[in-house]
Formats: C-alpha cells, structure tokens, sequence
C-alpha cells in the first residue's frame, strides 16, 4: 500500500496544490475569524451601509445594509458551514463503517438489511429529507447533521462492504481468523486499515457536498438560524439587494465556491493516489 | 430473465412502501396539526380543535392512518390539502409535468455539454487540455446551485436584460434554471465519457475504421461515440435522484411552479398531506426510473440477470 502510494507519479499534481491552496486560504480565514474580527461581523456603522468592495480599506469586501463588514461575516460565518461538514462526515463514516465491517465480514441477513436500507436511501434524496423534518420539527444546526448522518452512512458502509468482502478470502485474514484471534481484532486491526482508503476519499467529497446542501437549506431559510451569520443566510439576505449592492451576494457564494472546489480537488486527487481502480462516482 | 426481474419488483416495492412509512411517521412527530393550523389563535376553543382533528382524522390511531393513506395512494388518491381542501393529486398533476420538463431539459444541457468536452479530453488525455476540462468541470460541480441560479439572473437578466429572472412563460423561461441545473450536473458526466471513450478508443474496430481513411469526425462520432453511449445513459438514470433533489432548490430560486415550489409552499403552510404527497411521489418516480435502468440495463448486458 505504501509503497504504491510513493511511486505513482502524479503525486504532486496541480489539482493538490490548487487544492491546497484553497482550502488553506478558507480554512485559515474561518478559524482565524475570531482573532482577526473579535466583534464577528456583528458591529453596525448606519453611516457606511452598503459600501461597495475594494474602495474602503476598512472593508475591502464592503459593507452590508446594516453597514456590517462583509469581509468579517464572511470569514465568521464559515463556522457553521465547517462543523456541520466535518461531524456530519465524521458521525456518517464512523457508522457506516462500522456496518460495513459487520455485513461484509459476516453476510448474511446484516448484508440483506444493509443493501435494502441503500435502496430506500437512493429514493429518498437529503433535501427531501430534510424538507419534511424542517416542516415538522423546525430547522437547526444538530437536526441537519443528524439528517446527514442517517442519509449518508449508507454510502460508506457500501464502499467497506465492497472491500471487505474481497479481504475477508485473502489470505492474511485467513491466518489471523486460523490463529484464533478474535472477531473484534481481526475487524478493526486487520480489515479495517485496508478497507479504509475509498472511505477517506468518500469522507472528503462529502464534507463538500454536505456543505453545499447546508447552505442551500439556509438559504431557503430551512437550515441555521437566520440571526447566526452563514453563508447561506448571508445569501438569502443579499438576495433583495442584489441589483444595487451585487457584493452582499457575489462573497458569500465564491467562499462557498472556493472551499467546496479546494475539497473536491483534494478528494480528487486522493481518489487517484489512493485508490486507482475505485469505482466511486 | 422473469426471476431478475420479479426480484427487481419487489424490491422496488419494498422500497417505496418503506419510504411512504418514514415520511408518514415523520409528518406525525409534530404533535398537533390542528394546534398549528390555527396558529395559536385566542379564540380557539378545545371543542374547535376536536373538531379539526376529527374533520381532517387526526384522531385515528397512526396504523389506521398509515394503512388509509396506502389504501388512497393504490387508488390513485393521496387525501386532501389542508389548505383548501384540493386533492393532493390534482396539485401533483399540475407541478409534475413542469419538474419533469425542467429535468428533461438539465440532462439534455448536461449531455450537450459533456460529449463535446469528455471526447476532447480522451483525445488529449493527459494533455494540459485535458487537465484544464478537468478542472473546470470539478468548478462546476463545486457551484452551490441556488448561488449560481442568483448569479445567472444577475448577468442574464439584471445586467443583460436577455431572459426572464423567474416564472413560467415559454420556452424562454426554461433557459436560465435548465443551464443551471445542467452544469452542476455535467462534471461527473464529462469524467464518464471520457473514460469509456478512452476504452472504445482502444478497440480493433476503431483502429479498422481508421484504417479504412475515414474521417476522424466519423469514427469518433459516429463509431466511438455510440459504444460509449451505454454507460452514459445508465449513468444518467442513476443520477436522476440527485437530479431532481437539485431540482427542488433550483425551483424556488426561479419561482418553477414545479414538485419543489409545491414542497416548500407546503412547508410553508405545514400542509401535510400536500408534503407526504410530494416526497411519496419523488420516491415512486425515482425508484421506477431505477427499476427501468435494471431491467434496460439486464436487456443489454446478460451477464448481469444471471447473477
């Protein structure tokens, strides 16, 4: 495994360090928020509303029409984007992961369970989901990423089905389950490192996309609090003033833009250096 | 061939019984409707709630709900609005048509745009060219749909003042949400005709045809490109899904009068019976799409029936 990681060749590619590039920028913009806008782009200046960008170097990205800092709610509402892709990748993986292990390992009615919940997902896409739940229960942060986690376990546990049922014949697993170790170990120890590839690449791409549905959720004014600055709901705002003051809607979106393409072009790349005959969409 | 196909069957339609019990159950987790539908009005009284609950069955216990509910839905009847009383499937009946065009016009402006650029690419496979199609595709993948739906109103109708920002008139109206939900969709295309034209490429009979001096316009469009059609077209069917999900969102931004616009008035107006009409309606349309790409999809490769 290693040793074919080193010696593909596109190893260093533009995709990895335009990638790099952006998420750098974006991920360095949103955690810095704090120490770089102590007042979260909640400060008002009625005098400055609706500034244009690039003219005051007091807000280079301009002004909203409270007269807040465009730059600052930008790099402060990229939070809320941030965590919900992170927990709800890192809860899905973790439990499709697990359910994965458990219906390659030991098939039968796990793996019959596990391929059916993969149909009813495929019918019921996230947005409808969260639709009906957002009607029902009202919209918040942790509903989302519960909403994200049961629609989106699914996937990983395919793709470490998949692997594990070609690693459960190899010969090494053979060995270890010959040896007496038990189930747990051979699971976790032996299996899982190997199975563990597609599932990064799979994790990266859905921070991206997971930060896409959020947005377009708040947006729509069924994801985050509107008085929590998001971009989404930075969008929704800057939606009626977009024919005098295009900024409030131009900055949020290419944030948005920019990390999701730095998240696509890293998994892009780790999918053709970690894994070259994945079959991942 | 029968045997696959019955399995085929009846896991659809476990799937959409599955589906019609979750979205049932979910709808219920209010607590009241009548509570809500009232909004908590100072004149209300308990005897008016009873009689909501009565009135629209609220009262019945879950099963007997569920169980009348799928009843309706084999009849062809998925109850009534809450709001005004009109069936279900009478609002389904006019948003269908008009989610099923904007659809069909996506995936036509996604092929349009990933043939061209994925042959491009196989030809010049590993070229600069090759990496820069690449690129711009994973761009356009990275578009929060709603956002570039905003920034194509801002350049084509507020600036350019060529097209209509939202609403239903013609052809015209189409343009704008069709090319919107088209490029976000194109990238994962473009990769799939590169890749399978990069394997027809490889082939003795392309190899013949050139070889025979015909022009590489025709060998490539006429004999490459139809043997790399077929996973296209499965693909294009397994996105569909993705596709309209994408579609609910692209909808409200242009005022569609589709199956999205009717979800969120819905949501809107906590009119459950129009809710639970839609996304039941979403799941069959998407599992029949899928059920049509196994049985095509077994037609065309027997390998695959006889697992």
């Amino acid at each position: 495994m290693r040793a074919s990681l080193l010696s593909r060749h596109r190893l260093l590619s533009i995709e990895l360090v335009l990638g790099g590039i952006l998420l750098a920028v974006m991920l360095g913009g949103v955690l810095l928020s704090g120490w770089l806008f102590p007042d979260g782009g909640e400060a008002m200046d009625l005098r400055a509303r609706l500034l244009p960008p690039f003219v005051n170097a007091a807000h280079p990205l301009g002004t909203d029409p409270l007269g807040r800092d465009v730059l600052a709610r930008v790099s402060t509402g990229g939070w809320i984007s941030f965590s919900v892709g992170f927990w709800s990748v890192v809860g899905g993986a973790a439990l499709g992961t697990l359910a994965g292990l458990v219906a390659g390992y030991y098939r039968g009615i796990a793996e019959t369970l596990l391929m059916r919940f993969a149909d009813v997902q495929l019918a019921l896409p996230f947005i409808l989901l969260a639709i009906t739940f957002a009607a029902v229960v009202g919209s918040s942060v942790s509903l989302l990423i519960v909403l994200m986690i049961v629609s989106q376990w699914v996937q990983y546990a395919r793709v470490v089905r998949g692997s594990v049922l070609s690693l459960r014949e190899r010969e090494f697993i053979q060995a270890s389950r010959a040896f007496g170790l038990p189930d747990a170990r051979i699971l976790f120890v032996h299996v899982l490192p190997n199975a563990f590839s597609p599932v990064l690449v799979l994790m990266t791409l859905n921070v991206a996309n997971n930060i896409l549905l959020e947005s377009s959720l708040t947006f729509l004014g069924l994801g985050v609090d509107p008085l929590v600055p998001s971009w989404g709901g930075m969008l929704a705002d800057g939606r009626t003033y977009m024919q005098t003051a295009w900024w409030i809607t131009v900055f949020p979106g290419l944030a948005i833009m920019m990390t999701v393409l730095g998240l696509n072009l890293v998994g892009d790349w780790l999918r053709d250096n970690l894994d070259p005959t994945s079959k991942l969409p | 061939m029968a045997l696959f196909l019955t399995k085929r069957f009846l896991q659809a339609l476990f799937v959409v019984f599955a589906v019609t019990l979750l979205v049932a159950w979910a709808v219920r987790l209010s607590g009241d409707p009548a509570i809500m539908l009232t909004g908590g009005a100072g004149s209300v009284t308990e005897q008016d709630l009873v009689n909501i609950r009565n009135a629209l069955g609220l009262n019945r216990p879950f099963h007997e709900q569920y169980l009348g509910f799928l009843y309706g839905l084999l009849h062809g009847d998925l109850g009534n609005s809450f709001v005004g009383g009109t069936p279900v499937t009478q609002l389904v009946a006019k948003a269908l048509p008009a989610t099923l065009m904007l659809a069909a016009a996506a995936i036509f402006v996604s092929i349009a745009l990933a043939v061209p650029l994925g042959i491009r690419a196989a030809i010049k496979r590993g070229s600069a060219e090759d990496q820069a199609i690449r690129i711009a595709s994973l761009a356009g993948l990275s578009f929060p749909n709603f956002w570039l739906a905003l920034m194509m109103v801002l350049v084509f109708s507020i600036l350019l003042k060529w097209l209509p920002p939202s609403g239903f008139d013609g052809p015209v109206s189409l343009i704008l949400p069709a090319v919107t939900a088209g490029v976000i969709n194109t990238a994962a295309n473009v990769r799939l005709v590169r890749t399978s034209m990069l394997e027809t490429l490889s082939a003795q009979y392309i190899m013949v045809a050139r070889a025979k001096g015909l022009a590489e316009r025709v060998v490539l469009y006429k004999h490459a490109l139809r043997n790399s059609a077929i996973p296209l077209v499965t693909y294009v069917g397994i996105q569909f899904g993705n596709l309209v999900a994408g579609l609910v969102v692209i909808e409200r931004v242009f005022n569609w009068p589709g199956m999205g616009s009717l979800a969120f008035d819905a949501v809107a107006g906590r009119d459950y019976p129009v809710l639970q009409g839609v996304v039941t309606v979403f799941a069959i349309l998407i599992v029949s799409v899928n059920l049509l790409i196994d049985i095509l999809y077994g037609l065309l490769d027997p390998r695959i029936r006889t697992e």
